[in-house]
């Protein structure tokens, strides 16, 4: 059952109707949801409300079973691999952090830095000054600067984390999926974190899942709840946090 | 066989009244046997077999396979076998066993074409008068065989005389296949004759009706008869559309032995890999280990060659499975997620376990012996005989399919087992002791190939790189079933041996190998995680 | 110089020649082999035979042996130490180099064979075959061998790889069916019907492009472009491993989906690097065969294959030179032990085999160069112990 929503505005992701299932367990169950440019979301949903398998879906890792993705109204991202999802412009941070541990913090971030991804493009790739410049740019904004030489392996928890965000940022994309991004960092971090998400909302769209409601409530972003696969409200964090069928799920019935 | 005779003369000696009297005749005639003239010999056999003795069947099989002799010092007529150092005597009537003597110490009992037909009549008519209907049956197959007119009075006795309708069938094709082949016979009675035999189950069959329907060279038929050829065509027809629906059934049952061996092989390799992520190279020399006790376990019960597989059946899997367990506490357990290291030291291993056994059992290669129970085949029918050695194993791999999943669904262990798959950390929480568990399951993995071993020194002779031949096949079959799911690996089993046999006899038995490999590849590629893959998010990366 | 951006010998702002050759190992690595290639042969053409300083006719044909070994090892270091490529089938891609190469010396051999048959082969006389298989045509011509020696790995290595990368086989089961695929070409390479002589493979050869492959000058020859196309294929492999694409394949060793997730194809790094490899084994293959005499189906048999594996992890996974000093050991190891202790060999190298991997994650070279661990940790594309996530 394919709900027709029609596309009269511009929205960077569209998500019409996705199903998946794994041996019967409904993972995603008519999920539809839309993304508008500039627009910082919120996703929360308690455990195994779908939210990883939502990003799979969206950034290609897993196939949805029925229904469309969007993105900018035209690209149906179902059809693409990662690789070629990442290059049109969805940037995804892991709930893991997960970096090249054995390349130094630089490295790292001069992968990820936008540019031309083929083979041939790597082997003559030299760095340009103003891929440079970009580079210094995210390090002044996740604050690893004095650290960059050494090997990303080597970080603690909440560098990795700030890495990884760091490697989103070069790779300037139009709409970034970040998964529990606050996991395992201190409290300070965690409101520089929220600064930085609402700085770059705006310019991005940003869609950002997270477990900790304090953080949610400190990016003041439109909230939705994912439960047993498909959307359950959607909404400003206060009005979401009474709605009735929100506590029922939450809180147990 | 044998045996078994020696022991009934023995109770007839003791019980019978009339042996003493039978065993008179035959002694008398027996002792006549060695100096005797063509012509006298003709009486003579006529005379063994009326004496009612109950070796006289074998004494003139004997006589007709040249394997009786008369002793030159005393003239006493024995059985004579090929042994070291000439000929092993056993007296022709007692059975006693007379000991090695040089071959130019006996005369053969010899006869000419005619005696041959005697013969062939006299044993013919004593296994038609055998006791169970089986041998009964297997007589008129050989006179299928060999057919000759002058067994035909004989077969038409029988025929009067039959009850078991089994074997009235078979002496109808004997029948049959002497009349075709006799000479004078009338062109209606070979017609009828025809057609019974294109009912028969029996490839000898085959040979008897085509020669009416050869053509000489210009393509015109050699038989005049236009009646008798058409019969012929029919009878020829059906008959090859039997023989290969039979070699069909044939190459069905050759394709399920090597299934049988492949899930063997590969059974235990299903529960390292696919239980715990393991990948064990050392897996062959593992069964390897399992050829070579039952190789030890013969050469400690060398009187009891019968039952030395059996008690090396549960050795093999104890040896195996601690050298198993061994290898899991000592190397193993300290590369647990790094497969691709696992993998390495595990073939490290394998080189250090034959070089192991070369030292201990010399690089040659040691036969192990089939016992009597299973060597032979089973006569299906005159079409299709099924070797006994396949036919155990085939079986036997099934049980051990069969134990092997009620372990793991019934004990506690298996449950625990699983347990440790799913979640370690849960288990262990849950006062499991995972350590245990991974090392059990290892030995557990290597115990059955330790038995796949001993199924197949029955097959093949067993060295050191024993194990090396059958490696890759266990993969490609724990592969192409997909990881973790035994009735995966029994369908990839069954499906690469049926295919494997199927192809063989189109392609030749190493480019259908090739091509099996090549088309694991392939598949590989389409279905990576093989046909019964767990599905799941959970399963990734 | 902008390195104190970035880990030494990383750097990548100035000219990447220079970058090669500022790494101290690959000055002392070139340096090694200009002094192998540059001595050995003095010793062994002007020093007379009775003087303590000759080099037998044997210790270089065993060197040159050793040093087409290196490549190979070389090439699987470039897939499995950068890239988590275990690759049990590279001695395919080796055999394969080195049957074009046989092919061509077989032609060469002309009527000079048993047969006397100018044109074909003495096994195909053998065979009773009357013509030269359409496969051989060609093979005449140094040319076309030499292109066939890159060319044939190089497009198996490109389908089988395009084939397993595009459908994500990784890790253990490309391992095994990689194994798979180096069986499947040893039995169909034993058969007499492919046109490769079976069994006994090709040998007896006489000469290479006129030389005549017996004499002195030839194998001392030979000896020379191998040590030179080593260093060469290092000087390549160093290249490629300094360069953006080297740091991509790290990162496909150790994070493949986020590498993906990164916008790289993945499939495509992996699919170059490793058709890359089988070329570079390929020409090892073709400078092995002249010098030992012979190639035979018994090189495609998986345990060669897993025996250069255990080269690379005993000089040191990762580190290319490392790879090199690995070949050498352990062929130095199996030519002295199959010598003087046959029944020792198999013990120790699978010994080798338990013990690196149980204890020397780094080979030779984690044991001697990287006895501190911040100078460990300083290297780039060194394999730390996290490397083995992914894998």
């Amino acid at each position: 059952m394919v709900t027709n929503i029609s596309l009269q505005e511009k929205t960077v992701l569209y998500l019409n109707g996705v199903s998946k299932s794994f041996d019967g367990f409904k993972a995603i169950n008519n999920l539809n949801m839309m993304i508008k440019p500039g627009e910082l979301r919120a996703i929360i949903g308690p455990n195994g409300a779908g939210k990883t398998t939502m990003m799979d879906i969206i950034t290609g890792k897993t196939r949805p079973d029925s229904g469309d993705v969007y993105f900018n109204n035209e690209v149906d991202l179902t059809r693409h691999s990662e690789a070629e999802i990442a290059n049109m412009g969805i940037g995804r941070k892991f709930q893991k952090p997960t970096v090249v541990e054995t390349l130094s913090v630089f490295e790292n971030l001069e992968l990820a830095l936008k540019g031309k991804r083929r083979v041939w493009d790597s082997l003559f790739f030299t760095l340009s000054a103003q891929g440079r410049a970009r580079i210094d740019d995210v390090f002044e904004i996740i604050g690893l600067g004095p650290r960059r030489s050494i090997l990303a392996g080597a970080l603690a928890h909440g560098e990795k984390q700030r890495l990884e965000i760091g490697m989103l940022l070069v790779q300037s994309p139009e709409l970034l999926l970040i998964d529990e991004p606050a996991a395992g960092m201190t409290d300070e971090e965690t409101a520089h974190l929220a600064e930085l998400l609402k700085s770059i909302a705006g310019t991005h769209s940003v869609v950002v899942v997270e477990h900790d409601m304090e953080f949610v409530r400190s990016l003041n972003a439109t909230v939705t709840v994912l439960h047993e696969g498909s959307v359950l409200a959607e909404g400003p964090l206060d009005k979401v946090q009474k709605n009735e069928r929100v506590i029922e799920v939450y809180l147990g019935r | 066989m044998r045996n078994f005779n020696k022991i009934m003369l023995v109770l007839l000696t003791l019980f019978c009244a009339n042996a003493a009297f039978a065993n008179d005749a035959l002694q008398q005639a027996l002792s006549a046997l060695p100096k005797a003239s063509f012509s006298e010999k003709s009486r003579l056999f006529t005379q063994i077999a009326d004496s009612g003795a109950d070796n006289s069947l074998e004494i003139l099989q004997a006589i007709q396979s040249g394997d009786l002799y008369g002793r030159k010092s005393d003239g006493l007529v024995v059985f004579g076998r090929k042994a070291d150092g000439g000929l092993a005597l056993q007296d022709a009537v007692s059975g006693e066993d007379l000991g090695v003597i040089g071959k130019r110490k006996v005369k053969k009992i010899t006869i000419n074409n005619s005696l041959r037909g005697e013969l062939k009549q006299l044993v013919a008519g004593f296994q038609l008068k055998a006791e169970e209907p089986s041998r009964r049956i297997r007589a008129a197959g050989s006179i299928v065989n060999d057919p000759s007119p002058e067994l035909l009075p004989l077969v038409e006795k029988a025929l009067t005389e039959e009850t078991d309708s089994a074997v009235r069938e078979a002496l109808d094709v004997a029948r049959a296949a002497i009349v075709v082949t006799t000479k004078d016979s009338d062109s209606k009675s070979r017609i009828a004759a025809i057609s019974v035999l294109g009912e028969a189950t029996d490839s000898n069959a085959i040979n008897l009706v085509s020669r009416y329907t050869l053509k000489d060279g210009d393509g015109n038929y050699i038989e005049k008869d236009q009646a008798l050829v058409e019969a012929a065509e029919t009878a020829l027809e059906k008959l090859t559309t039997r023989k290969s629906f039979y070699e069909l059934m044939q190459n069905v049952f050759f394709g399920v032995s090597l299934g049988s061996v492949l899930l063997l092989t590969a059974v235990g390799l299903a529960i390292t890999f696919g239980v715990m992520g393991v990948i064990n190279m050392a897996h062959g020399e593992m069964i390897m280990i399992g050829a070579y006790a039952t190789y030890t376990v013969q050469l400690l019960m060398p009187d009891l060659i019968g039952l030395s597989i059996v008690v090396a059946i549960p050795v093999a899997f104890i040896v195996s499975g601690l050298t198993g367990v061994l290898i899991e506490r000592l190397i193993i357990r300290h590369l647990y997620g790094r497969p691709l290291e696992t993998l390495l030291a595990t073939f490290g291993l394998s080189l250090v376990l034959q070089q192991l056994v070369r030292s201990i059992y010399s690089p040659l290669n040691r036969s192990v012996i089939t016992p009597d129970w299973m060597s032979g085949s089973w006569a299906v029918n005159g079409m299709l005989s099924l070797t006994w050695n396949r036919l155990y194993i085939i079986i036997f791999s099934f049980m051990v399919l069969f134990a092997l999943i009620m372990l793991m669904k019934k004990t506690s262990f298996g449950l625990q087992m699983r347990a440790v798959t799913l979640n370690r950390k849960m288990a262990s929480s849950m006062g499991i002791k995972t350590g245990w568990i991974d090392a059990m399951t290892f030995g557990l993995g290597s115990g059955i190939a330790g038995v796949a071993g001993v199924a197949l020194s029955q097959l093949t002779n067993v060295g050191p790189n024993l194990g090396q031949a059958y490696i890759i096949d266990s993969f490609m079959v724990v592969v192409f079933g997909g990881v973790g799911n035994l009735f995966g690996t029994l369908f990839a089993a069954m499906s690469l041996g049926l295919a494997n046999k199927f192809m063989e006899p189109m392609a030749g038995a190493v480019l259908a190998k090739i091509l099996i490999l090549v088309f694991i590849i392939l598949f590989i590629q389409k279905w990576p995680r093989g046909l019964f893959a767990i599905k799941g998010r959970f399963i990734e990366d | 110089m902008a390195t104190t951006d970035t880990v030494s010998g990383t750097a990548l702002s100035g000219p990447i020649v220079v970058k090669l050759f500022e790494e101290k190992s690959t000055r002392w690595f070139l340096l090694a082999i200009a002094l192998l290639v540059c001595v050995m042969p003095v010793l062994n053409l002007l020093v007379p035979a009775d003087s303590a300083f000759h080099v037998s006719n044997y210790t270089i044909t065993l060197l040159g042996k050793y040093l087409s070994y290196a490549l190979l090892a070389l090439a699987v270091d470039l897939i499995w130490g950068y890239c988590g490529i275990l690759s049990l089938g590279h001695g395919a891609f080796f055999a394969l180099g080195g049957y074009a190469m046989g092919m061509y010396l077989m032609r060469q051999v002309g009527d000079r064979g048993v047969y006397g048959d100018p044109l074909l082969p003495d096994f195909m006389v053998f065979l009773n075959w009357q013509e030269l298989p359409w496969f051989w045509y060609g093979f005449d011509q140094f040319w076309f061998a030499a292109l066939m020696v890159m060319l044939v790995p190089g497009v198996l290595a490109f389908v089988f790889g395009w084939l397993a990368f595009r459908s994500r086989v990784t890790g253990v089961y490309l391992s095994i069916i990689t194994q798979a695929l180096t069986y499947a070409l040893m039995l169909a390479f034993f058969r007499n019907e492919m046109g490769f002589g079976g069994n006994n493979g090709l040998t007896d050869f006489k000469d290479l492009l006129g030389f005549d492959l017996q004499s002195n000058l030839t194998r001392c020859a030979l000896f020379v472009i191998t040590g030179l196309i080593l260093a060469l294929a290092y000087i390549f492999c160093k290249w490629l491993t300094l360069s953006k694409f080297g740091r991509v394949l790290v990162a496909v060793r150790d994070a493949e989906s986020r590498t993906r997730f990164m916008g790289y194809r993945v499939e495509h790094y992996k699919l170059f690097v490793f058709v890359a490899s089988a070329v570079i084994a390929g020409i090892a293959g073709a400078l092995y065969v002249p010098q030992v005499g012979i190639i035979n189906p018994g090189e495609f048999s998986p345990i060669n294959s897993i025996e250069i594996i255990v080269w690379v992890a005993i000089g040191g996974r990762g580190t290319l030179y490392g790879a090199v000093i690995g070949a050498f050991l352990v062929n130095y190891g199996k030519t002295y032990f199959t010598g003087a202790f046959p029944d020792l060999w198999l013990f120790l190298l699978g010994g080798l085999f338990v013990v690196t991997t149980l204890y020397l994650p780094k080979g030779v070279k984690g044991l001697l160069v990287d006895g501190k661990l911040a100078k460990y940790f300083s290297r780039s594309g060194s394999v730390s112990k996290t490397s083995t996530e992914g894998v």
